[in-house]
């Protein structure tokens, strides 16, 4: 496992008066997958627009030991936010359009990635013509083109059928071991976390502080029933 | 399309109990009747069609691109909003009997005073569905561009106008079924030439014919702008197809 990269400490989030994360502290090691497991409602999405710099909060960010300078997080909001009015290769390439790099460049640039993300035939289309799993697929290749330190994945499998999602999620485990992205990914499957992770944190209710913390090695099956007993017993 | 039939039907109904009732042409004329006199008038019909035409998409294309212009104007500033679409709504609620007269006492019996009527009429369902059309912006795409570095210049560019698009259209249509009865009826309080002119000579000449024979182009004109828009909307947003 690489050098610690992201390292929070004692985050704090108060809005509209209601203390949304309290204390919260986790760390991500370079080329770690680490899963945030919690209940609805906890603040999960409340800490990555912290961390994408959306929102303010108190406490200590540091990214490689220092605070973050630029953005060196890539962004996969809740749902895919596929715009509709643009054609699918467009979407994907946002991010570096975004950057100032050229349609034309930012094209070229990701064209050979298309097959790896089974997307290879279907870059003229819209949004709305594609499936379920190939929206989050182009979701997902949009975020890992921008080519940041760090992936912040929020359900990026959330509104899938059990089905499409096991095999999403066994599609993103190959890939994450061909090119070793370090990601942060938040989830309600506890299966997808065990699954796709090498360490994973469990938030309390709303304010959200870490539960527990696990590493994913040993018998899955018995820590599958332990994080979902962490996460039904709460605070109790 | 589905409307043809019943069209159709109408009128036949028109023609027959014009023909069968016994009243005079001179009071309710049958549909042949003002299709005969329409066609021996074309001439003249038309003459005074293409200054109603004129007036119409003039005031048409001033009022989009004011409603267009004010409200970028607007989505950027905030407090400005607040403040001045009170003021528009103010707008909307004068009647057009008596904003028309007094608009061509003020500017004359030219253009001017038509391309503002239409624009009075149609600009704020226009920028009301611009707005309106803004704020129905995915929050998950504002917080994806964000989280890019996108300024508050590039989202607007590349999310909130094309959210705003199927919403601006909807204004379009709306504002264009007002726009030609609007061009009409400022010709109706001071002209030289125009369908409204044309209606208020046909009327006191005793001509019902001739009054409804200018009403069916009238409706002519909005169906087809109508249809322009829509034709227009399947080039502009292909994805909504
Ligand atoms: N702008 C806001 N003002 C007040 N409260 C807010 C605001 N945004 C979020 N909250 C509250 O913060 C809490 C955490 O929200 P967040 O979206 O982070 O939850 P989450 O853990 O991502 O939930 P889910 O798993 O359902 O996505 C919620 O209870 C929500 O009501
Ligand atoms: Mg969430």
């Amino acid at each position: 496992m690489g050098a610690l990269m992201l390292d929070v400490r004692d985050l704090s989030v108060t809005l509209g008066g209601r203390a949304v994360l309290d204390r919260l502290s986790l760390r991500v090691n370079k080329g770690e997958f680490v899963s945030i497991l919690g209940p609805s409602g906890a603040g999960k999405s409340t800490l990555f627009r912290v961390l994408t710099g959306a929102l303010r909060a108190t406490g200590d960010i540091r990214m490689d030991g220092a605070p973050p300078r630029g953005q060196p997080f890539a962004f996969m909001p809740q749902r895919d936010a596929l715009m509709p009015w643009r054609r699918m290769i467009d979407n994907v390439t946002l991010g570096l359009e975004v950057q100032g790099i050229s349609r034309a460049e930012a094209r070229a640039r990701i064209a050979p990635m298309f097959a790896e993300f089974g997307l290879d035939g279907f870059q003229r289309h819209w949004p709305h013509q594609l499936s379920g799993g190939m929206r989050q697929r182009a979701a997902l290749m949009r975020t890992v083109v921008q080519d940041k330190r760090m992936l912040l994945l929020d359900e990026p499998f959330g509104a899938l059928d059990a089905l499409t999602r096991a095999g999403m999620q066994r599609w993103l485990k190959d890939r994450w071991q061909a090119h070793r992205w370090t990601a942060l990914l938040v989830t309600h499957d506890v299966r997808e976390a065990v699954t796709l992770s090498d360490r994973i944190y469990v938030l309390s209710a709303r304010p959200a502080r870490v539960l527990h913390e696990f590493a994913v090695t040993g018998d899955l099956h018995r820590l599958e029933t332990e994080i979902l007993e962490t996460l039904l017993e709460g605070d109790a | 399309m589905r409307a043809l039939p019943v069209l159709v039907a109408v009128v036949l109904a028109w023609e027959l109990y014009a023909r069968l009732s016994g009243i005079p042409p001179q009071i309710l004329p049958a549909p042949s009747r003002i299709a005969v006199q329409a066609w021996l008038q074309r001439e003249v019909l038309w003459q005074n069609t293409l200054p109603t035409i004129r007036a119409t998409c003039l005031g048409f294309a001033f009022s989009t691109v004011l409603a267009f212009l004010l409200s970028v104007l607007l989505d950027f500033a905030r407090p400005l909003r607040r403040a001045l679409l009170p003021v528009f709504v103010i707008s909307q609620t004068l009647p057009l009997v008596a904003i028309a007269p007094l608009v061509v006492l003020w500017f004359g019996f030219g253009l001017a005073p038509k391309i503002l009527l239409v624009a009075l009429v149609t600009f704020f369902p226009m920028l009301l569905a611009l707005i309106e059309g803004y704020d129905s912006t995915e929050p998950e795409i504002e917080a994806l561009l964000q989280s890019m570095g996108a300024s508050r210049a590039k989202v607007f560019r590349l999310a909130r106008l094309p959210s705003a698009l199927p919403f601006f259209f909807n204004g379009l249509r709306i504002s264009i079924t007002y726009a030609v009865v609007a061009a009409i009826f400022a010709e109706y309080a001071g002209a030289v030439e125009g369908l409204g002119i044309f209606i208020l000579n046909a009327k006191n000449n005793f001509r019902p014919d001739l009054v409804l024979a200018a009403v069916g182009i009238s409706s002519a004109l909005t169906l087809t702008l109508f249809a322009l828009t829509r034709a227009v909307q399947r080039i502009v947003m292909p994805w909504a197809r």
